[in-house]
Formats: structure tokens, sequence, C-alpha cells
């Protein structure tokens, strides 16, 4: 079995111009992996099931992944110039603050593809795939025409993720009905409350009900999109 | 269930694709008659629902719908601890709690590196190969039964079961719902006395085998109803992630035990069966041989178990947290591939849970099988692929 290095390298050598990343794991599982960008990944996919030496014919898993977008918080240290009074005279003085900055980092949705050879009896190999964000730009290409065993996979994760594989031939819910609106495996998912279904509306019933309305209507609560 | 689109079976928007079926063209006049099979049809072994065209009494589409009982487990796992997720793997494939709790423990002990005792290796392996035989054994009881054996064959297979579940009752406390593995080992020690009345149970399978075999095997209806039916190629069987005793029915020499050799398995002599035609008939004597070695390694498990510890020392059930990082650990549970892929964050629950389901999976090339053989048929080879629903909407 190849190491991740030498699959990036044949990847590479064979597909110019593929870009290639790897991600490491630092668990002692030792199973890195290797991130496509959307836009070559059919071709890689391609290469990785026909190549005779690698011979990846078995897609086993694939899994979606969300992550969040992350406020981050952070320390920096500013140097600025102030106005200070030395012995009742003003000066200008370079003085060094630390202030707190919140940064946004931009989420994104991850499949995830193992691959294993029935021909080699070797794997796994490890493909990732991320969305630009989380919902303007949800697309990724799809891998059912390479290995049909994405086919009720990739649907699973548009249905409980929403990332929108094109080329897929039969993107629809697969476990949700279709008429359902949201993603439930979104971290931001908020569970329908039961509140309707109580018998009498007393006053902690119905404080229940309008925190949960409240949280739905909360735009960055992201409840439905 | 909403009538949309998405859930007829219709012609017109039936998606083309890379290596599909190819059409059939009804005869005739052409009009068709659509079916829901399902949600609550007796051959569905639970609530799925299958959308099949018919011209006269041909399948000419056929389309499966699921969700009926989706409870969004990897949801609820995300939310709790990693090992209060162990009993919920149960429920998953209810008639082998034992493979899932292990392929779950599996991947734990890959993501945090923990050593499983001797003893608890044979442990699993002897509880594993148990649980295979009484799956296969009820799934072939299963199929027979919607063939219109009523009754006989899966009696005959629900009393070997029955003495493997009390087994499990004595030794876990539950019949099905077990909840026995632990990550770095097994909950509770086996008794001398458990291992003998196992013994003496796995005496007693091969001379059932040879009955069943007999009352099946060669029987005139069963050959005919199932020979050449549901024929699964093998490159479509692999390319289409297809496992377990279906990948081998279509000739496939591909059995997680022997190429991984997980646990311990590469010590046991056992010879994996492959079929030459993929039909129904082969997925059924495949199960029929595989249940043969299952008792050659019990045998060989039941001889050679160690005494010692059952549990990592170092395991410890509190306070678990993995370092950050992931890991995707795999078994050949009696269905096929089951495994679960984990990521964690370094804190108490995973930060994602992901279960890899052979019967949903199996699945995929269910319309393929069934396209152009009569409606009967089609109970036969939904039977051969052998899911449970609880594993298929999760």
């Amino acid at each position: 079995m190849k190491t991740v290095e030498e699959i990036k390298s044949a990847i590479e050598a064979a597909l110019p111009g593929a870009a290639v990343e790897i991600v490491p794991n630092p668990s002692v599982s030792g199973q890195h992996s290797l991130r496509l960008a959307p836009e070559s990944a059919l071709a890689v996919a391609k290469f990785l099931r026909d190549n005779s030496d690698l011979a990846l014919d078995y897609l086993s898993n694939v899994t979606g992944i969300d992550w969040p977008d992350k406020v981050i918080t952070e320390k920096v240290k500013v140097t600025r110039p102030s106005i200070q009074t030395v012995d009742g005279v003003e000066k200008t003085v370079e003085e060094t603050v630390e202030e707190t900055r919140k940064r946004l980092e931009p989420g994104s949705l991850e499949a995830v593809y193992h691959l294993y050879s029935v021909e080699k009896k070797h794997g796994p190999v490890i493909l990732r795939m991320r969305t630009i964000d989380r919902t303007e730009h949800v697309e990724l290409p799809s891998l059912t025409p390479i290995w049909r065993s994405a086919e009720f996979q990739e649907r699973e994760i548009f249905d409980l993720y929403g990332i929108v594989f094109t080329g897929h031939p039969d993107l629809r819910r697969l476990l949700m009905w279709a008429a359902f609106k949201d993603h439930p495996m979104r971290k931001d998912y908020i569970e329908p409350d039961d509140f309707e279904y109580e018998p009498t509306a007393h006053d902690e019933v119905l404080k229940r009900a309008q925190e949960h309305q409240a949280a739905i209507a909360q735009p960055e609560a992201g409840a439905g999109q | 269930m909403s009538e949309s689109q998405s859930h007829s079976a219709t012609l017109a928007e039936r998606p083309e694709g890379w290596n599909r079926p190819a059409l059939i063209q009804p005869s005739g006049d052409g009009e068709l008659l659509e079916v829901a099979m399902g949600p609550h049809h007796p051959s569905t072994h639970g609530v799925f629902r299958m959308d099949v065209a018919l011209d006269g009494e041909r399948v000419i589409r056929l389309r499966p719908v699921f969700g009926y009982l989706h409870r969004n487990h990897e949801k609820i796992a995300e939310g709790i601890s990693y090992l209060a997720s162990m009993p919920y793997t149960d429920r998953l494939d209810y008639i082998c709690p034992i493979t899932n709790n292990w392929a779950y423990a599996l991947a734990v002990e890959k993501l945090t590196g923990q050593q499983v005792p001797e003893r608890a290796e044979y442990l699993r392996v002897i509880l594993g190969e148990l649980t295979r035989f009484q799956n296969h054994a009820s799934s072939i009881g299963f199929l027979i039964q919607e063939m219109g054996a009523s009754g006989t064959p899966l009696m005959y297979a629900f009393r070997e079961r029955e003495k493997i579940l009390d087994l499990f009752e004595k030794l876990t406390g539950a019949r099905m719902m077990v909840n026995y593995m632990r990550f770095g080992g097994c909950r509770v020690d086996a008794s001398p006395a458990w291992l003998d009345q196992t013994r003496k149970v796995v005496a007693g399978l091969p001379q059932f085998i040879d009955e069943f075999e007999q009352l099946l095997a060669t029987n005139e209806i069963l050959m005919a109803r199932t020979q050449g039916v549901g024929v699964l190629k093998a490159d479509l069987a692999v390319n289409a992630g297809v496992t377990g005793p279906m990948l081998r029915a279509s000739g496939v020499n591909y059995d997680i035990r022997k190429v991984d050799g997980y646990g311990i398995y590469n010590r046991f002599d056992f010879r994996v069966p492959l079929g030459d035609h993929g039909d129904v008939y082969d997925r059924f004597m495949i199960r029929l041989l595989e249940m043969r070695e299952s008792i050659k390694i019990l045998e060989q498990a039941l001889k050679d178990i160690p005494t010692g510890p059952i549990m990592d020392p170092k395991a410890k059930s509190r306070g678990f947290r993995p370092k950050p990082g992931e890991a995707y650990g795999r078994i050949e549970a009696p269905k096929g591939e089951l495994g679960f892929y984990l990521i964690s964050d370094g804190g108490p629950n995973p930060y994602r849970y992901r279960v890899r389901p052979p019967s949903l999976i199996n699945l995929t090339v269910l319309e393929d099988m069934c396209l152009g053989h009569d409606v009967a048929d089609v109970v036969l080879i939904f039977g051969s692929v052998d899911i449970v629903l609880g594993e298929v909407d999760r």
C-alpha cells in the first residue's frame, strides 16, 4: 500500500494541474487523507480507480461534515501614537496596547470518501472535498459516475447537510420527506419543539414556544435556509 | 408521506446515468400499473417501500423509498458521550447487536490506540460468529417463508436462533439489546459453565445445517424459483459497494475478516465460500456455507480461549476524551461491511459519528436486479439482500 505522499505525487505526475493537498491526521489511526480541489476531483477519482497500481475500485463510505462559521477571539498587540502629558509638556508617545479582536472564520461543508481496493486488497485511501461556504456555494462534484456506491450516500448528505452534488443522476432527499425544508445534521439545526402538541397552553409552554420561535427567527441561528 | 414527484415511479423522470440498467420497453399497449409495495408489506421486513411500475406482471421500474424508521442516530450520537452510543448501536441492526458493538468499539480503539486483551478478543470472535450463524439461519428462514413455504423452515431456523439467544442472555443479561462491548475489551467475563454450554450448542449446530440443507438445497420448487433470478454481475457489485454474502455470491473474493484480519481472525483456519452466478440461489447457498465456516471458527476459538483479563487495564470509563483526530474502523458484519467513522475534537462527545450501513448500500442495486422479473420474484430478490430497516434508515 502506497503512502499518501506517494499517491499525491502519482496523481500530480499523471494529472498536472490537479490540486491535491495532504491533510494529516494526528490520531494514532494514522489515516491521513487527501484534499482535492472540486474542479479536478472527478478526473482524480477516475485516475485512482483506473490506475493499475492503486486500483481503488471500491468506494466504501461517504461522509458529510459540517464546519460552522467560527468567531475567533484573539488578542493583538497594537502600537499607536498617543498624547501624554509628561512633566507638564504634551508629547506624542508610541504606546503598545493589547486589543481583543474578533475575526469570523467562514465555515464550510465537507464530503469525505473512503476508498478501498477489492482487486489489490488494500486501503483505505481517504479523499476530502470542501465547499466554499455553507449557504451560497454548496456545490461539489458527484463521484457517483465513478463509483455507484456513492449514489445513496450522496443523496443522504444532500438531504441531511445540504451539499449539492452536481452530476448526480438522481439527487433527491433520501431519509427525510420531500417537503422537508432544513438539513438536520448541520450543527446549527434547531429541532422542532413539541409545544404545539401540549394539551393545555399554560404559561410555561407558551414561554417555551416563544423562545423557540425567537431562536428560529434569528438569522445567525441558521435554522431554515 | 407527501405525494410529491420524488416518490412516484412514473417513467418520465427516471434519471439516466452511468452504469444504470438498460430500460425495458413495455409491451403491447404500453399501459403500466404503478404499485406501492410497502411500507406495510409482509415481505419488507419492516417499514420499507418499493414503488414499482408493472407491465402485466413484469417489473419495468423500481424505486426504493427510505426513511420511515429514520431517527437520526448520527445526530443523537454527536450529542452524547462515546460510551453512551454503545447501547444505541444495538438498535441499528437489531438481529446482530454484537457485531454492531464490535464495529463501534473497533473504530474507537483505532482512534485511541487501546489494546484489547487476548481473552476479550476470543470472546468477541465467539459471540460474533454465533451472531453470524443466527443471522444467516433466520435470513434463510425468512427467504423461504417469502417463497411460500409457510412456517417450517423459519421455525427450524428460529429453534437454533433461540439457543444462541439464550447464550447471549446468560452472558450479557439481554437476548438482543446486549450492550456487551467496551472500548478496550468486553463488559462481563464468561464463566466456565457458559463456555461449556456454548460448546454443547456449537456441537449441535452441524446437525442442524445438515438437516436444513437436506430440506432446502435440492428442493425442486426452491431451485425453480431462485436459480437465474436477480442476477448481479461481479463488476457492478464491486462498483456499487455491495459487500458481504451478496458480493461473494457474485464470485468476488472479499471478506474483511481475511483482508484486514481485524481482531484475531488471522489465527483461525476458515475458507471464504464464493458463488458462480450471483443469483438468489447463490446468495442462499453462500449463507449456508458461511454458517459451516462459522462453526469451524467457533470450534477453534472455544478450544483455544485463554484465561486472563477482559479489559485493557488503562481503559477508563469516566472522562473518556480521545485526542483530536479521526479514524475509520470496519468489520465483516453478517450483512456486509459495517464501518464507523469518528472525528474527535478532543471533547467528551464525537464531533462526527458516521455509520456505514451495509444494508442501505446493498440496496443500491435492487432495481438492477429486479428489472424484467415478475412481481413475485421482487419479494425473493429483496429477501435475498438481507436487510434490517433499523440500519437502513438509522
